[in-house]
């Protein structure tokens, strides 16, 4: 999908399905880490009904979508899953992944969502975030030697 | 009287009751379709640090041809996403609210999870929603782990009176 190939719409969806998925994370609490928390301490099992109401969503539309042979309307992109590669990452980004969100209870889209409700704060998390993501994608770059050899692009 | 007793029961595990949970979960599959049905793209939120990191960052890794392409439409997402939010402030007349989870609680967990979603390739959307939907087997092992995972610290962090 090259940028040359793609609607004016393009951009413009984007950000209304973004809106959509802030509102739906805003109206769920789920952007507020005290109701994430509650949810992990067994206090509150709201959550289960986000995680669950958003999957259905998205898996009858998936499942929909990947039996048609249409591409997508503004890239001409075939419709696909979401299929990753299972290895050892998984697991061990999965548990420190889970260590983070019990400590704080904040997840990426959740915590981009809470700046929106005006909770200033959650810059700590979103810093937080930032700084894990350059952490590890700066140790993975020092583990591929040989990647380093790839230009970067400014 | 009797009849109450199951409602409240429920009321045990629900204290906010369970329509806002729903409607916001019906509603972030409804932002990824839409994305989905009109791009093709399966859009997680977590993606988003590591391609803006590339605008800053000259470490090979960020700078990957799928985080160059893309982060220009993935910042245009997460300004959705913080507008969405903003919007439901505005319409809902809840008004603005801030956090009292503490400052080292919200940054020590966010460097985490900012290491474990791009390590283990996806997030509570990426995985939890997108890939759950996919029925990908390698989402279904990453749920279940940071699920089980998170349960135990949150559990242990109250036990041990770390509040709020």
């Amino acid at each position: 999908m090259s940028s040359e190939s793609r609607s004016p719409w393009f951009l413009p969806i984007i950000y209304v399905g973004g809106l959509i998925f802030g509102f739906g994370l805003a109206i769920s609490g789920m952007a507020k880490p005290e109701v994430v928390l509650d949810f992990l301490q067994f206090e509150d099992f709201g959550l289960l009904f986000v995680m669950g109401g958003a999957a259905i969503v998205t898996g009858i539309v998936f499942a929909i979508a990947t039996r048609s042979d249409r591409t997508a309307p503004l890239t001409g992109s075939s419709y696909v899953r979401r299929v990753k590669e299972f290895d050892r990452n998984v697991v061990v980004g999965g548990s420190i992944f889970g260590v983070g969100w019990g400590l704080s209870g904040i997840c990426p889209g959740a915590a981009y969502a809470s700046v929106g409700i005006g909770n200033l704060p959650i810059l700590w998390a979103i810093g937080g975030m930032f700084l894990g993501a350059y952490a590890q994608g700066y140790w993975r770059s020092r583990q591929a030697d040989s990647d380093a050899a790839v230009a970067p692009s400014d | 009287m009797s009849e109450l007793v199951p409602l409240l029961a429920l009321a045990d595990f629900f204290p906010r009751g369970i329509l806002p949970y729903l409607i916001g979960g019906l509603l972030v599959g409804l932002g990824a379709a839409t994305i989905y049905l009109s791009t093709g793209i399966i859009a997680g939120a977590s993606t988003f640090l590591e391609s803006t990191l590339s605008y800053v960052s000259d470490v090979p890794r960020f700078n990957r041809f799928k985080y160059v392409q893309s982060r220009g439409w993935r910042l245009v997402f997460t300004a959705g996403i913080v507008s969405g939010a903003a919007v439901y402030v505005l319409v809902s007349g809840e008004g603005m609210w801030t956090t009292d989870v503490q400052w080292w609680r919200l940054l020590f967990g966010g460097f985490l999870v900012g290491v474990g979603t791009r390590l283990g390739k996806g997030c509570t959307s990426g995985h939890g929603v997108c890939g759950v939907g996919s029925l990908s087997n390698t989402s279904f092992v990453n749920v279940a782990t940071f699920l089980a995972v998170a349960i135990g610290t949150a559990q242990l962090v109250q036990a041990l009176g770390v509040s709020p």
